[in-house]
Order: C-alpha cells, then sequence, then structure tokens
C-alpha cells in the first residue's frame, strides 16, 4: 500500500496519473467494501472527475498541490455539497447540503480526490459504530470486531486500503479510538486549529476535525492541509500553521515524556488506578511503558505526570456533551430539511419526526443532556462539569510546566466483539483517555504501538499542550519508527497489500 | 372604578429594536424586509446542519452606542442559547445575551424631568414568520397548513430592558420616545412601532401610594402604537387596582393588547418554558476593549436632550423642537440656522412641512438656500412648501436644489407693481366687501386674498396682499 506522500509525489511529477490511482483504490473498495461496510457513500464518479482534473492540471504544468491525486474519505457528517450527508441517521437520509464544510474545500484545493463518505455511529455518538442507522463497519484486521468509533468508518477504510487518507471528528476520542482499534494513525488537533464549519455538530464545545492515516506522516500532511484560520468559525484560531512535516524529522533528544499516572493502571495491576475508570488491558498497559522506554532509548527523559482530574473526565463529560447535543440536535425537526413525519400540528410533527429520525442512544443522550440543563438541575449538573472542566485544564497546565508531552493508552482494549459493550456505562468507558484531552482543548493523537490480545493493534496516546501538534508530532514519529511492525488485516484473498 | 390617589401605577418596559445592520447579526444574508420569502438567507439563517454564527461588528457598535446613550456600563458579554421549539426558529433555540448584557446599570432622563433606570440592552436574534394558511383571516385556528419565511431570520435586535421607575402613561409614552428619538438620531434603527421595527412590551403593576413594594406585575404584548401603550397602561392599572379593592389579586402572567381595548390573558408563569439557557459554545465571548469603545463614542453624533437645548436657544417652542429632534431633523435645522437661514421659519418648516420621507436626506444649506429665497421674497410661504416637498422627493438625486426647482414650477417673484393691480381688481370686483373692510371688518380680507390667489393659481404672497389691503385703507 502507498503512501499519501508518496502517491502526491508520484503525481506532482507526472510518473503516476491520478486517474490511475483512483482506479487501484476502487478496485480495492470493489473487492473487500461488502465485508467492511466503511462507506455510506463510495463517490466513484465524482472521484474519477476530480482525478481527471489533477491530472490535467498537471499535464498543464501546473502544481495541483500537496495531496495531488490523494484519494481521500470523509467521515459522513462533514458537509460535501450536492453529496448527501447523512452522520449515519435515518434522519437525514438524502440531504443534499448545498455547500462544502471548509476542510472539504481546503482537502480539494491541496488536490485530493474524495472517493466516499464514511461510516459513524448516528451523530458521532457511539464508540464502536454499532450506533450507525444503515448497519456497523467492521474491523478489517478481524471482520468480527468493531473498528471502535464514532469515526469507524473513515478508520476502517484506512486499514482496509480504501484510501489512503482519511478525515474525522472527535468529540472524546472519536478519531483516536477507532485509529488505534484498526491500526491506525488518528489526530485530534488543538480545538480551533482546524475549521468546524461543515461539521454536523454533536457537542461544539469539543468537536474537532483531524485526519486519520497510515503513518505519522501522511497524518502530518493532512493536519498541515486542513490547519489554519476560517473567518466562518468563530472558535478557528488566527495563527499561522508550522511546517508539521519538518517536525518528523526533529529528535526526541531531551524532550520531557510524563507517562500520565491516572490512566497507566491495568485493572488492579500498575500505576494507581481509579475504580471508575475500569483500567485497560494487561496488554496496553505493557505496550505503553514499552513504548515510553522506547523514547527514553531515544534520548527523552521520561518521568510519571499526574492529572488528578482526569478520573473525573468521563462524568463530566457526560454531562456537557450530551447537554450540547441536545440542544445542537434540535433543529431536526421536520420543518426545513431531512426527515418529516407528518402531524396535525407543527408540534406533532416536531414529535413524530424525531421519534422515527433519531436511533436510542441519540435519544438516550438527548434526554439526558436536556435533564442537565433544565432549571433546578443546571448547577449541580452542567455547572457542576463545567468546573471540572476547568479543574482539568488546571491539571494539565500543571502537568506540561513539568512535561513536554504526555503518554497514555489510547484506548483501554483492543477491538472488541460486535455485541460484547451494549451496556452504555462498558461502553462510555472506551473514552476514558481521550476525553481529558477534549476536555482540555489539547492535542493528542493515537499511534499505533505494537498488537495485544488477540493479535489486534493496540494504539498509544501522545498528549502536548495547545497548539504544539508540531511537537506531540514529533513524538509521534519516534514512536513509529520504535514500534515493532504491524501484521496486515485479515481481508480474504485478493488484497494488493 | 378609577385609578385615584391611593394607588401608585408601577411601570417598567422592554423595548425590541431592530438594528440597522446591513446584514444579519451571525450571517452575511441581507438584513431587509419585502423580499420574495426565503430569499436573503443563507445556511447560517436555516441552521442548516454544519453552519456556525459569526457576530455582526456593525450589531455590536450599534449595540454600545445605544448603551453608551443611555449611560449605561459597557462590559463583557457572553451570547446563550435559549432553547425552545418552534418551527420559526431555525435552529430551534435563539442565540442571546442572558445573564452578561453588553450593555448594564444605566439610565435615561426623559424630558419632564423624570430618570428611568436602564438594567440592561442585550443583543439577540429574530426568528422567521410563520403565516397560517386556509384557516379564516390567517389564524392558527382552523389552519390547514403554514408557511416560514426565514428572511427575517437573524436580524439583529436589541432589547432594551428599563427598571420599574416609570409611574403613568404618559411617562412611557415619554420614555419610549425620547428612546426612539436616540435611536434615530444615532442611525441605530429607524424604530418604527407600527411596522414592528420597535416593539415594546410593558411589565405592570399597582400598589397603595407611598409604598416601597413590588406588587404582581403583569406582562403586556402587541403594543404598536403608543397610543395602545398608554391606553393598556391605564386598562391594566385599574384592572390591578379593581382586583385589589375587590379583595381579589392579579396573577402574574402574559397579556395580549387587543383591539378591543382591553388585555387578554395569554399564559401565567407557572406554564413558563424552561429554556434551558446554557453559553453558546459556537461564539467566543464578546470584550469590547477601551480603545474600541470610545472609538464608538467619539464617533456618535449629538443626543436628543443637547439638540433640544440647542433648539431652544434658537427660541424654538419646546414642542417644536421635540418634534424636530423626534424626526431626526435637528441637525438639519441647526445647520441651515448655522449657514444664515433665519430660525422661525426653519424650525417652523421642519414641523409643518417636513414629515415626509427623504427630509432627512435634505442637505443643510439646501434648506438655508430655501429659506433664504422665502424670507427675501422671492417664494411665498405656500410655494416655499411645494418647492420642499420636491426637494424632499429628489433628495436621493443631485436636483433637489430649491432654486432650480423654483424655476421649474414658474416660482417667481411677482413685481410687486403687478400684484397692486391684482389687488385693485379684486376691490373694484367686491365694492360691499371694501366698504366692510374699511369699515374695520378685518376678517372680509379673505376675500381679497381669495381673489388674488384664484387669480394667480396660489402663486401670490398672502402676507403681501394683506399688507396692500391696509395701505390702501389707510391712505
Amino acid at each position: 500500500m502507498t503512501s499519501a506522500a508518496a502517491i502526491a509525489s508520484d503525481v506532482r511529477s507526472g510518473t503516476r496519473r491520478a486517474a490511475d490511482v483512483v482506479e487501484e483504490y476502487l478496485s480495492q473498495i470493489e473487492a473487500h467494501e461488502r465485508d467492511v461496510a466503511a462507506f455510506n457513500v463510495v463517490t466513484a464518479d465524482e472521484a474519477r472527475a476530480a482525478a481527471a482534473a489533477v491530472d490535467a492540471l498537471v499535464a498543464d504544468g501546473r502544481d495541483p498541490g500537496p495531496l495531488a491525486g490523494v484519494p481521500v474519505a470523509y467521515k459522513d457528517n462533514l458537509c460535501t455539497r450536492g453529496i448527501a450527508t447523512t452522520c449515519s441517521s435515518r434522519m437525514l437520509e438524502g440531504w443534499l447540503p448545498p455547500y462544502d464544510a471548509t476542510v472539504v474545500t481546503a482537502m480539494a484545493s491541496a488536490g485530493a480526490v474524495m472517493i466516499g463518505k464514511t461510516n459513524l455511529d448516528e451523530f458521532a455518538m457511539g464508540s464502536s459504530t454499532e450506533n450507525s442507522a444503515f448497519g456497523p463497519t467492521r474491523n478489517p484486521y478481524d471482520l468480527g470486531r468493531v473498528p471502535g468509533g464514532s469515526s469507524g468508518g473513515s478508520a476502517a477504510a484506512v486499514a482496509a486500503g480504501f484510501a489512503p487518507l482519511a478525515l474525522g471528528s472527535d468529540t472524546g476520542g472519536s478519531i483516536r479510538q477507532p485509529a488505534a482499534l484498526c491500526g491506525a494513525v488518528g489526530i485530534k488537533p488543538t480545538y480551533g486549529r482546524v475549521s468546524r464549519y461543515g461539521l454536523v455538530a454533536f457537542a461544539s464545545s469539543f468537536d474537532q476535525i483531524g485526519p486519520i492515516a497510515g503513518d505519522v506522516a501522511d497524518a502530518a500532511l493532512a493536519l498541515g492541509v486542513i490547519s489554519g484560520h476560517d473567518p466562518a468559525d468563530s472558535t478557528s484560531i488566527p495563527a499561522e500553521v508550522p511546517d508539521y512535516g519538518a517536525a518528523l524529522r526533529e529528535g526526541v533528544e531531551g524532550l520531557r515524556v510524563g507517562v500520565i499516572t491516572e490512566l497507566a493502571g491495568g485493572g488492579s495491576a500498575g500505576g494507581e488506578p481509579d475504580a471508575s475508570l475500569g483500567g485497560s488491558d494487561p496488554e496496553v498497559i505493557e505496550r505503553l511503558h514499552e513504548s515510553a522506554e522506547a523514547l527514553a532509548d531515544a534520548g527523552a527523559r521520561v518521568g510519571r505526570a499526574s492529572v488528578p482530574a482526569v478520573t473525573y473526565g468521563l462524568t463530566a463529560y457526560y454531562l456537557i456533551a450530551p447537554a450540547e447535543a441536545s440542544s445542537n440536535l434540535a433543529r431536526y425537526d421536520g420543518t426545513r430539511y431531512g426527515l418529516r413525519v407528518a402531524g396535525a400540528d407543527a408540534e406533532e410533527m416536531n414529535r413524530l419526526t424525531r421519534r422515527a429520525g433519531f436511533g436510542a442512544e441519540v435519544k438516550a443522550r438527548i434526554m439526558l443532556g436536556t435533564f442537565a440543563l433544565s432549571a433546578g438541575y443546571y448547577d449541580a449538573y452542567y455547572g457542576k462539569a463545567q468546573r471540572v472542566r476547568m479543574l482539568t485544564r488546571r491539571d494539565f497546565d500543571a502537568a506540561y510546566a513539568d512535561f513536554d508531552v504526555l503518554l497514555s493508552p489510547t484506548s483501554p482494549c483492543v477491538a472488541f466483539p460486535f455485541g460484547e459493550r451494549s451496556d452504555p456505562m462498558t461502553m462510555y468507558r472506551c473514552d476514558t483517555c481521550t476525553i481529558p484531552s477534549n476536555l482540555s482543548g489539547d492535542p493528542a493523537m493515537s499511534v499505533p504501538f505494537g498488537t495485544g490480545a488477540a493479535d489486534l493493534p493496540v494504539g498509544v496516546q501522545v498528549l502536548a499542550p495547545a497548539m504544539c501538534e508540531a511537537r506531540m508530532l514529533t513524538v509521534a514519529a519516534a514512536l513509529e519508527r520504535a514500534a515493532p511492525p504491524l501484521r496486515s488485516p485479515r481481508l480474504g484473498g485478493g488484497e494488493e497489500s | 372604578m378609577t385609578a385615584g390617589g391611593d394607588w401608585e401605577t408601577v411601570i417598567g418596559l422592554e423595548v425590541h429594536v431592530e438594528l440597522a445592520t446591513a446584514t444579519k447579526l451571525f450571517s452575511a444574508a441581507p438584513s431587509r424586509f419585502g423580499d420574495e420569502p426565503n430569499t436573503n438567507v443563507t445556511p447560517v439563517c436555516l441552521g442548516l446542519p454544519g453552519s456556525l454564527p459569526v457576530l455582526n461588528r456593525r450589531a455590536v457598535e450599534l449595540a454600545i452606542s445605544v448603551g453608551l446613550a443611555l449611560n449605561c456600563d459597557i462590559r463583557p458579554s457572553v451570547f446563550h442559547r435559549k432553547n425552545y421549539f418552534y418551527p420559526d426558529m431555525p435552529k430551534d433555540y435563539q442565540i442571546s445575551q442572558y445573564d452578561q448584557p453588553i450593555c448594564a446599570d444605566g439610565f435615561l432622563d426623559v424630558p419632564g424631568g423624570r430618570r428611568v433606570g436602564i438594567e440592561r440592552a442585550h443583543l439577540e436574534e429574530d426568528a422567521g414568520k410563520t403565516t397560517h394558511i386556509g384557516g379564516a383571516d390567517g389564524r392558527i385556528h382552523g389552519a390547514v397548513g403554514a408557511l416560514v419565511d426565514y428572511n427575517r431570520a437573524g436580524t439583529p435586535l436589541l432589547e432594551i430592558v428599563s427598571r420599574p421607575d416609570i409611574r403613568s402613561a404618559a411617562q412611557a409614552s415619554a420614555y419610549v420616545e425620547e428612546v426612539r428619538a436616540i435611536l434615530l438620531v444615532l442611525g441605530a434603527s429607524d424604530a418604527r412601532l407600527e411596522e414592528g421595527s420597535m416593539r415594546v412590551d410593558a411589565n405592570i403593576s399597582v400598589r397603595p401610594a407611598g409604598a416601597q413594594e413590588l406588587r404582581t406585575r403583569c406582562e403586556v404584548k402587541n403594543l404598536n402604537s403608543l397610543r395602545s401603550l398608554r391606553n393598556a397602561i391605564d386598562f391594566e392599572a385599574r384592572r390591578h387596582i379593581g382586583l385589589y379593592e375587590a379583595g381579589d389579586a392579579p396573577v402574574q402572567e402574559t397579556r395580549h393588547w387587543a383591539e378591543d381595548g382591553r388585555t387578554h390573558s395569554l399564559r401565567s408563569k407557572e406554564e413558563a418554558d424552561d429554556y434551558r439557557y446554557f453559553p453558546e459554545p459556537d461564539l467566543v465571548p464578546l470584550v469590547p476593549d477601551d480603545a474600541w469603545i470610545e472609538q464608538v463614542r467619539a464617533s456618535m453624533p449629538e443626543l436628543p436632550a443637547a439638540l433640544r437645548s440647542r433648539l431652544d436657544a434658537l427660541g424654538a417652542d419646546p414642542a417644536d423642537a421635540h418634534v424636530v429632534v423626534g424626526r431626526a431633523l435637528a441637525p438639519l435645522v441647526l445647520g441651515a440656522v448655522e449657514l444664515g437661514a433665519d430660525a422661525g421659519r426653519t424650525v417652523t418648516h421642519a414641523v409643518q412641512n417636513l414629515a415626509l420621507d427623504g427630509a432627512e436626506l435634505i442637505e443643510p444649506r439646501q434648506l438655508a438656500a430655501l429659506v433664504a429665497m422665502e424670507t427675501s421674497g422671492q417664494l411665498t410661504a405656500t410655494q416655499a412648501k411645494t418647492v420642499l416637498a420636491q426637494m424632499c422627493l429628489r433628495a436621493r438625486s443631485a436636483a433637489a436644489d430649491p432654486a432650480t426647482i423654483a424655476a421649474e414650477l414658474g416660482f417667481e417673484a411677482m413685481e410687486s407693481g403687478e400684484l397692486e393691480a391684482l389687488v385693485e381688481q379684486a376691490i373694484a370686483e367686491n365694492p360691499q366687501a371694501w366698504q366692510k373692510y374699511c369699515a374695520g371688518e378685518a376678517k372680509v380680507a379673505g376675500v381679497f386674498v381669495g381673489a388674488v390667489m384664484k387669480a394667480t393659481r396660489g402663486q401670490a404672497d398672502g402676507k403681501a396682499v394683506n399688507q396692500i389691503l391696509a395701505q390702501r385703507r389707510n391712505a
């Protein structure tokens, strides 16, 4: 499987045609999509047209950009003009956005070629992609297991070789956790680093778009393309975008790396686990410590960091995120777009539409969030959760006074079989290690580092202070160099890798 | 049952005004009315999935200028979401400032001597407009469907909330007029009550005269004129007093002012919605720095109170000064007088002849030129009025020069000999009237003036005719 960087380089130099690249990936999709079910729609015609346009630019002696001819899969909660954007919900089935998300425009301007829209947990609410209204996506490393979520379709697409690059969104770990479970690299940038304009909102103060890729270099390449200020998103940060590629060539000598004590516990072994967190698989903890050793071997100064507030992260998150979601999803009322179930009056139409259009998990979170914001409960729930959020921010700041980056597992476990985590709390615990970065707004990413139970991929999470993606990438690249080689996915016969 | 001296009415007003921005509060769609439904909309106005609000800088500046004019503190503020389901609310929440408004804690000195506290003035977005179809008179009851126009959705509103410092319908009316004059002078809104670009809700309660307590209040809506504001206050105060005097008490509720001259219960506070306010995560806190506030302050024109005192200094009647300022014509009048125009004539024109669209666009030098033509006898008062009307019509074009217009209309000062001849003719044709006039019946002068006017098709100067008549009689 070729990298996005190699494809772009070949297409720009004219040694490879974007049209041929697209056909290669379309035939891989043709061969295996039935098993993996990564896509809600494969945009073959649009991809061929876009590839032809890229080739025409090259033939014309012009540079299509740093992602020239690179097929890219978009999570189906990113608006794409004239192409169905469903959020894997009955509610938005058939809705055609009249505009492109800012990131989609940025990718296209860089020469990327959209190959399809990927499956997700409905409205990005879930950690397994089992909550999709259109059926689950399967993990290419074991088709009997989940790919993680909510960006499960994007992670599976990259792992299955359907696209070298994908974009996902991360509200509580929705990029990093599926990347970890699918042996891919996934980045949640600093909140505000990437424009959210055109990302269908789940929880606005957490949502952030980021790349999922086969390696750190490709993820860095895509991050550079989608980062930057966007006047259409008031929370986007007006700051220059550094050369993330250069960061990959830096060493980690002298960097202070802190392993987060509170997240380094395995059930009852090691660290100082918090009972409510449930702990991580022993193999996951072993890979974490091996990764820290690998960084020490490369010259980093490794120590133990304490971020006490992370133990409350899950609880705080599951109040604030549903609260925002209850408001963000109010607009699906049957009036203007998407599903409409007729009723005797507007109120009944609204009620019937929402009853039919939303799945069980979405309804549960809307009710939870509505409750948390209600008069008389606001201070006890939403207000208190916001204070935990401030505390988390403060604890991270304190930790970053002593460390340049932090390490933790990405997911407490490897990919699990379908249906295994039907209890919501068990499912929610999948995000224990990723949620703190959404609360703080700081960047974090998952890098594959060896395997755990059933020879399935394990991801290590690198966390960095706000706007320090370059430093995070330096460490991720060092981890990637030290990681044991990952086996190939099991997609049955005919795979090209 | 009347509101005797035993009871005092306590009134607080909420004034909502549409800010005069070119675009909406959170999107680049034009903030304009009367266009085809759903044409002035963007993904933001329609609440399309993935769309995000971006705050309109001009709306903030207008809000700051109004706040400064109302002696408010300009404070760091936060937008909240007010959550409720309604089809003309595109996101099913309204973005509004809640417990941290941009303007707080000010006051307004209302003409007549009363100081009314301003609790706050905050920014919020307007909703769309629902039209029920199929029912009688477009009413909800019996309607078979509804059409929603989102052109108005997202229009910037400023809600100005007074403290309960107002004590009578007249004061309430004066307060609203003064707020309106301020908005007009600042160019912050066209503030038309009848057209809904200014909406007033009144919170009304009564208490025994001399008491300090605040009793149960009712909020009255649908007040689309100053007259309905005054009548609704009087009605509601009488209703409260009646209830108390009957040993009963009003309940806190929202009431609707109706054409039958009564208020009607809409909903009581017990059924009030829980709006689940929380900070709008798609916007960052709005923190105007001192430099920005001072820049807005420096760009503000003179306020109505100052304008009125300058008009007073010119000898204008206070009522006339009030009208001139209320029509936002004070800069025009003061400018024209500064250029040498006769103050009395200028004010009179502003009060009597300039209640016209386009009047605000006339330039002071044009009005000064017109008044000069009149005082020098080139134009009669009637002609001057006609020329002014033309100037208003043409104010947007370059051809609003009074001399040009007068020439076009054929208004040329009549030679005094010519006018005398016409007066002589009128006397000759009405000998009996002339005898009466000479005998001291001054009002028969109208016969001669009328005849001369008829002969000149209204272009003669009535004052000059009277002078000639007097000269002839005294000769």
